[in-house]
């Protein structure tokens, strides 16, 4: 049946204007979806090379940290590409822990208010990219030699 | 569906009833996260380094390998219930969500057993040589 287009329509959500309450909410899912996998899996990874000897923590440490000064261009690589998922995680955690902290807090029955949700979310973004900086760089110059 | 036949009523057209506790346990296993990955966190930054010697030592005491059972079991607990929900708001086709949903359930399962396993045999048999 053809829809009279002079009909009124739902709202939906490309009909509504983004604000950083639905910005907060998304990446709440996407960063526990990036944790749940590719951060857990990882964990796993480095927990077994602990547990299987130092053979297999050399093989993790060269995979995920470093294959070393006389590493092959695809070993340089494959570093760089643990770095970028190493940052994804960490921004993922603390994006996660303070939407998280914020979500618990609004199950309490706080932060409703318009002004309040919005500022709330705001601060959600600009937490987890100050520790996920911090945190970068802590790491980069304790382990990058920088 | 009303007060349709007693089969009408099991086919999965109402609630379970089980909503609330699948909440509950949410919010529970987050706070637990929120003290559990503190704490590893936390750990890590004392650290001397991330040498093999330094970490088989760490991971084996008893102080460590519990904590760390603990958070395995509580963020696949988490993980279970978190995506659900996303398997439930985005995978639409029965089939496919059934699939999702039970491809869910053994990765967290066989990933928080296959974690638990590891750290329980490095803690009680130690390092190899």
């Amino acid at each position: 049946m053809a829809q009279n287009p002079n009909r009124p329509v739902s709202p939906h959500l490309q009909i509504y204007r983004w604000g950083p309450h639905m910005a907060v909410s998304i990446f709440h899912r996407v960063t526990g979806f990036v944790l749940a996998t590719a951060g857990m899996l990882t964990l796993l990874w480095w927990i077994a090379a602990i547990a299987g000897g130092p053979e297999s923590y050399a093989t993790f440490q060269s995979y995920v940290v470093s294959a070393g000064a006389e590493a092959s261009g695809t070993q340089v690589a494959i570093n760089w590409l643990f770095r970028l998922v190493g940052l994804a995680v960490l921004y993922s955690f603390f994006q996660h822990l303070f939407s998280g902290i914020r979500h618990l807090l609004m199950d309490l029955g706080a932060g409703y208010e318009l002004k309040t949700n919005r500022t709330w979310s705001i601060a959600v973004f600009i937490a987890a990219l100050t520790a996920t900086a911090l945190v970068a760089m802590l790491v980069a110059s304790r382990f990058m030699g920088a | 569906m009303g007060n349709g036949t007693n089969l009408g009523r099991v086919r999965g057209l109402g609630s379970a009833k089980h909503g609330g506790k699948h909440w509950l346990d949410q919010r529970l296993t987050a706070v637990g996260n929120l003290l559990l990955t503190s704490w590893l966190v936390l750990s890590w930054l004392w650290l001397p380094n991330f040498d093999y010697e330094t970490v088989t030592a760490w991971l084996a005491q008893p102080a460590v390998a519990v904590p760390m059972i603990l958070m395995l079991i509580n963020i696949f607990w988490h993980v279970r219930l978190g995506l659900q929900v996303l398997i439930e708001d985005y995978v639409h086709d029965e089939g496919n969500k059934f699939a999702a949903l039970t491809i869910l359930n053994f990765y967290v399962v066989g990933a928080a057993a296959f974690g638990i396993f590891m750290v329980a045999k490095h803690a009680f048999t130690g390092a190899p040589a």
